[in-house]
């Protein structure tokens, strides 16, 4: 099903940018710098390499989808809206007094997710039951997760690495959003894990290394899933945290401060800039 | 006890293709027929709990019924987090299956003395504790545990009380003796030493009634009513006296504005065991055993 072209999913993303700006900045809360990070690789699956239906939410076939960086759920409950889940004034609502969108993902009263994370190493294994459960089932739907790269730290990942592929569990996609940087400091001084891609192919995965802010690389990658018949799929994005805001960029600060006055102001104003050279672009493309 | 379990989720999972069983690699001599019968729904995810328990959760998420079985604390404090944030949160239907409570491996050291179990599972919101008394009890618990939907947590023990089979109903404690000077109160297989300990207590002129509980929560209100209507309430079970069987007692209780004049929980103190032996040898040394409890409830009344 798709409904954006790569085009359309650029300016998705621009505009989960632009919610996770707004959003953690009328909450003052952190992590907008890891919503940066994988706004594109949620604006391409939420803009059509995902099977959900916003009426059905919990339609049996849907694709599931685990958001296991569950600190980047702005990103997530904005692309839930933009998909029709939910309303503008429900995201608006995000972090405040009696919400029901906490910092963290919650399932609770909130339709299209899937699963509730905030510890970080949770979602994989749970999203690899789901997909042994879907081989058992004999159903077609995808199992899809997102990790971040400092998670991956915790030893419950490879605990879940093992498994999914000893159980050859093809239909579960792992998507790490690989941005080089963890809370306090840099993946490589902290917990090196490097080489990843070779690590994780020694554990039988078929692994794929994409851009994680090319739409269009990252939407064919998606097209011809499972990467190899019999395994999982790994893909590794490589992207820049704060993506998209210059002065956020491949900074370990935007983990956790927060755009106030002129610096939501400057941020801002850099995606608006972002979001217009599009517009313009793709005029010129249709004219 | 842990063979009527198997026993009794065999002949439920022959009816019921929803039932799965995941092992973390322990089992061994008591699987293999439930593994030979049901291929495709018995799961060793080896020696990895946190992932044994998530992909449990994920497959009740996705309409099965998962029970993750292993010993001693490694099915529940190695994964705490996973049963909090992703079974219970979820309120996933994830039965979590512990064998060897209390002191069952007490040959094993430390390690595997599940002594906090109660406690720690009983904190978690939606979880029903269950711990049965006698391998028939843990059978017809098993049934009633899989007809209801959501997460269980059922300790095993090695130890039987026995009992004579009877009936025994999910969230309700049995009386297993009357008598009207003293209460005890108590759970799993340790049920044996406070029916003894009751013999001894009769030997002194002093009646003492026993509850068996089973449903260690939800906790059945008739306890509070008998321990209100008795001069003395005396808990024993195989665990710390924190925050236990002796603890939910004690709690509801007090809510309930009833005060027992006399109150004792036996268990172990806040310490480590690290004494080795059979269950029976480490009940009698950390004071849990027949004598112990009749003696400790004699000095309770002051008799």
């Amino acid at each position: 099903m798709t409904l954006y072209q790569h085009n359309d999913t650029r300016a998705l993303a621009i505009r989960l940018r632009k919610h996770a700006l707004r959003m953690t900045s009328r909450a003052k809360s952190s992590h907008v710098g890891s919503a940066f990070s994988m706004a594109d690789i949620i604006a391409v699956l939420y803009g059509g390499a995902l099977n959900v239906d916003p009426a059905r939410p919990e339609w049996d076939q849907r694709d599931r989808f685990i958001l296991s960086k569950g600190h980047a759920g702005s990103c997530l409950y904005a692309a839930l809206m933009e998909r029709g889940f939910f309303s503008e004034e429900v995201l608006d609502t995000y972090y405040g007094n009696g919400s029901i969108l906490s910092g963290h993902v919650s399932h609770k009263g909130v339709p299209g997710v899937e699963f509730s994370t905030g510890s970080l190493g949770h979602g994989l294994g749970v999203a690899t039951g789901m997909a042994l459960a879907g081989k058992m089932k004999g159903a077609d739907h995808r199992v899809v997760c997102v990790l971040s790269d400092g998670e991956c730290d915790e030893g419950s990942n490879w605990e879940a690495f093992l498994f999914a592929a000893h159980h050859k569990l093809d239909n579960l996609v792992a998507i790490i959003d690989y941005n080089k940087i963890q809370s306090l400091a840099s993946v490589a001084e902290t917990l090196a894990l490097e080489p990843l891609a070779d690590k994780l192919r020694a554990m039988n995965w078929a692994v794929s290394e994409v851009d994680g802010h090319d739409h269009a690389a990252m939407t064919a990658l998606f097209g011809r899933l499972p990467l190899e018949v019999g395994r999982p799929s790994m893909i590794i994005a490589h992207t820049t945290k704060g993506k998209g805001v210059s002065f956020m960029e491949d900074t370990v600060l935007w983990h956790y401060r927060t755009a106030q006055g002129d610096e939501f102001e400057a941020a801002m104003a850099e995606l608006d800039a972002i979001e217009i050279a599009l517009t313009t672009d793709r005029s010129h493309n249709d004219a | 006890m842990r063979d009527a379990f198997i026993r009794a989720l065999t002949e439920l999972a022959a009816v019921d293709e929803r039932i799965v069983l995941v092992t973390g690699d322990l089992g061994f001599g008591v699987l293999q027929d439930f593994a030979a019968r049901f291929p495709n729904r018995y799961i060793n995810a080896g020696v990895a709990e946190q992932n044994m328990t998530a992909i449990a959760c994920g497959m009740a998420l996705e309409g099965f019924q998962v029970y993750t079985y292993s010993i001693g604390n490694f099915p529940t404090l190695r994964c705490l987090e996973q049963i909090r944030n992703d079974v219970c949160y979820h309120d996933a239907d994830v039965k979590i299956v512990s064998v060897g409570g209390g002191f069952s491996y007490g040959q094993l050291g430390m390690s595997h003395f599940a002594t906090e179990d109660l406690a720690i599972m009983r904190a978690l919101p939606n979880m029903i504790v269950v711990a049965p008394s006698d391998p028939w009890e843990a059978a017809e618990l098993t049934r009633q545990v899989s007809a209801r939907r959501g997460p269980t947590y059922l300790r095993l023990d090695k130890s039987a009380a026995g009992l004579p089979e009877t009936s025994v109903t999910l969230g309700q404690s049995r009386k297993v003796r009357d008598g009207d000077d003293v209460c005890l109160i108590a759970t799993g297989g340790i049920v044996e030493e406070a029916v003894r300990a009751a013999d001894l207590l009769a030997e002194n002129g002093i009646s003492a009634a026993v509850h068996a509980v089973a449903t260690v929560k939800p906790l059945d209100p008739a306890l509070v009513a008998a321990a209100g209507a008795a001069r003395a309430v005396v808990v024993v079970e195989e665990h710390t006296i924190i925050g236990g069987l002796g603890g939910a007692i004690a709690e509801a209780c007090m809510s309930a504005g009833v005060a027992p004049k006399r109150f004792l929980r036996i268990g172990l103190d806040d310490i480590y065991p690290t004494v080795v032996g059979d269950q029976r040898y480490l009940r009698k040394v950390y004071e849990l055993d027949a004598p112990a409890i009749a003696r400790r409830t004699r000095e309770l009344l002051g008799a």
